[in-house]
């Protein structure tokens, strides 16, 4: 059965059908890429997914439980986690904290035990602590640890940004355009991480992304997107073949 | 790399109370020693009851991230609430500390319920909008007070919106609350020991709440809301978590405040608008987020037209003119880098004179 599967989804904003008809299926560990022009739909696929956006029609199943039109909230602790295509951090706290904050339902005292500082606030937020640093470490950003998010040069900020969304314990790991902005260098470095992360923690992941190489190199299947509806499906090879893909997004 | 993250911590929190102790110690000794003026010696219960204001109001505005306006309002409804058990409770808790400090419970309990209840539909609103209904709010308490009429006798009590002898009081039955009167005669109680206690424990309360699991979900919110949502963060949970928690902390001032005070009416001085945006002062100039800025910003513009009272009409001058470089200090770009740089010269000029010697 697979992790992901979604059906007839469909959402209008106004007159404008911004999604129509989209329908995915990803399988357990699957690295799925998910392409297509400007304004084709991508990013409100992924609002859709993690219920930012309610669907006018179609349904979510994730892992086997019927997610659709539930709070983001919610979604996130049935594990799914995204990161942002303009990086979302907290950006006025510590690199560390910002990884604690992904740990939040994970590991757990009362507001009281944390004014108070009883015994078990040393043993959790140390467990935390180890826990945040862990896969801090596995993003090379130990050493920024205590560093304000704010002040990491920008690749690292995509890091952390994946780092935080991995810290949720997902089943399945969004990335909205986790390229944008990097350089070749940059981007051939978070291509291991990606491999890495997927190898590592056992990870489903569903990226947006532009940059070709990042996507022809590194995901198996692709569902390209165009004005709202899915265009072509299937391994990565064929679809970049498919005319219809090369006129409507890659060019001759 | 991260015990001495902590430690830093521990220590920038240290210096917050030892501030707060030393300068009880320095003041205490000084009133014992008899080298203070009556002036100052009265100042000193308001000065605690401003650094608990600002602190609490902190945590709305600071790690929140939320303006509220309304703070004077939460301050309020302890005062009342509190002067009116204290007043119920004369003669019958023969111990006048365990009564203050029943009053401080229900004063705290009842600025926080009117927090949730307040905060339950208010929260749901951002930025500009929940500062007006705030604002709203403040001023709602303050002109409700001043229509309360409340009168106890053997009977309980009794409630009018008209006048003292609509409550139908029996004979040797007491007004409690004489509307615009206001209370008067309640047991003054609050020293500038209890008031420094009760800066402390809003400090410590406030600070291990920053620096804890809720502290980072309250500061992930105010930092990115869609992404505090994204992994999982309770929006709603939380912020009104806060805001409750600076409500009662605020309803901890009004109880110091009305047990200070011989007779305690809400005038627009003491209870409104006017209040409310000189704790948002505090909190502004203290530099928004930063506890030890908020308890040195209250202390300094509470004294400060005090001291310059001998200037007479200039005062309020030298007050907005204080305010204004306070401002431009604290925020202004060219200031900070002017700032650093001192900084980076006095490094420099420290470590070559390390050399040299």
């Amino acid at each position: 059965m697979a992790l992901l599967d979604v059906e007839n989804l469909s959402i209008s904003f106004g007159g404008l059908k911004a999604v129509n008809n989209f329908q995915i299926s990803i399988q357990k560990g699957e690295l799925y890429g998910l392409i297509g022009p400007n304004g084709a739909g991508k990013t409100t696929v992924f609002n859709l997914l993690t219920g930012v956006y309610k669907p006018d029609t179609g349904s979510i199943i994730l892992d086997g439980k019927n997610i659709t039109g539930k709070k983001t909230i919610e979604i996130n602790r049935d594990g799914m986690a995204r990161t942002f295509q303009n990086i979302r951090l907290f950006h006025n706290m510590t690199v560390l904290d910002n990884v604690k904050v992904g740990l939040h339902n994970h590991y757990s005292y009362s507001t009281l035990t944390g004014i108070f500082r009883l015994p078990k606030y040393y043993k959790v937020e140390k467990e935390m602590n180890e826990r945040a640093m862990e896969l801090l470490q596995v993003f090379d950003l130990q050493d920024e640890a205590n560093l304000l998010a704010s002040n990491l040069p920008y690749g690292k900020q995509r890091k952390l940004e994946i780092a935080r969304a991995l810290s949720t314990k997902p089943k399945l790991l969004l990335l909205d355009e986790p390229a944008a902005g990097m350089n070749p260098n940059e981007t051939a470095e978070l291509m291991d991480t990606i491999r890495f992360v997927r190898k590592n923690f056992d990870m489903t992941i569903l990226l947006i992304e532009h940059d070709m190489k990042l996507v022809s190199g590194i995901c198996e299947k692709l569902t390209v997107l165009n004005f709202g509806e899915v265009l072509a499906q299937g391994a990565t090879a064929e679809v970049l073949k498919n005319p219809q893909v090369i006129t409507a997004y890659l060019g001759e | 790399m991260k015990t001495k993250a902590g430690n830093k911590n521990w220590g920038s929190n240290a210096i917050t109370y030892g501030m707060v102790i030393l300068a009880y110690a320095v003041m205490q000794a000084m009133v014992m020693s008899g080298n203070i003026s009556s002036l100052m010696k009265g100042l000193l219960v308001p000065l605690c009851m401003y650094v608990i204001l600002a602190v609490s109001l902190n945590l709305t505005v600071g790690i929140l991230g939320e303006l509220s306006l309304g703070h004077a309002g939460f301050m309020c409804v302890g005062a009342f609430s509190s002067a009116v058990f204290s007043k119920c409770m004369e003669g019958v808790i023969p111990n006048t500390m365990i009564s203050f400090l029943i009053a401080l419970v229900i004063g705290a309990l009842a600025a926080a319920i009117c927090g949730i209840l307040i905060g339950i539909p208010v929260l749901r609103l951002r930025g500009d909008y929940l500062a007006i209904v705030t604002l709203a709010f403040g001023e709602i308490i303050k002109n409700i007070m001043n229509a309360i009429y409340l009168g106890l006798d053997s009977k309980g009590l009794h409630f009018s919106l008209k006048n003292a002898a609509a409550l139908n009081l029996e004979e040797g039955g007491q007004v409690i609350i004489k509307g615009a009167q206001g209370i008067t005669g309640t047991p003054k109680v609050s020293s500038f020991t209890i008031g420094v206690v009760l800066v402390l424990l809003t400090l410590f309360i406030i600070i291990n709440l920053t620096n804890s699991r809720t502290g980072r979900a309250i500061m992930s919110i105010r930092d990115n809301r869609i992404a505090a949502e994204s992994v999982g963060i309770n929006i709603t949970k939380y912020k009104l978590l806060a805001f409750t928690v600076s409500a009662a902390l605020a309803g901890v001032a009004g109880v110091l405040y009305s047990h200070n005070v011989s007779s305690l009416t809400a005038l627009p001085k003491n209870f409104g608008y006017n209040m409310s945006i000189m704790i948002l002062v505090f909190v502004v100039l203290g530099g928004i987020g930063n506890i030890r800025g908020s308890v040195i910003a209250a202390v300094v513009l509470t004294l400060l037209p005090e001291l310059l009272r001998g200037l007479n009409n200039y005062r309020m001058l030298i007050y907005a003119i204080v305010l204004i470089a306070m401002m431009i200090f604290n925020s202004s770009p060219k200031a900070i880098a002017l700032r650093s740089q001192i900084a980076d010269n006095w490094k420099k000029k420290h470590s070559r004179e390390k050399k040299e010697a």
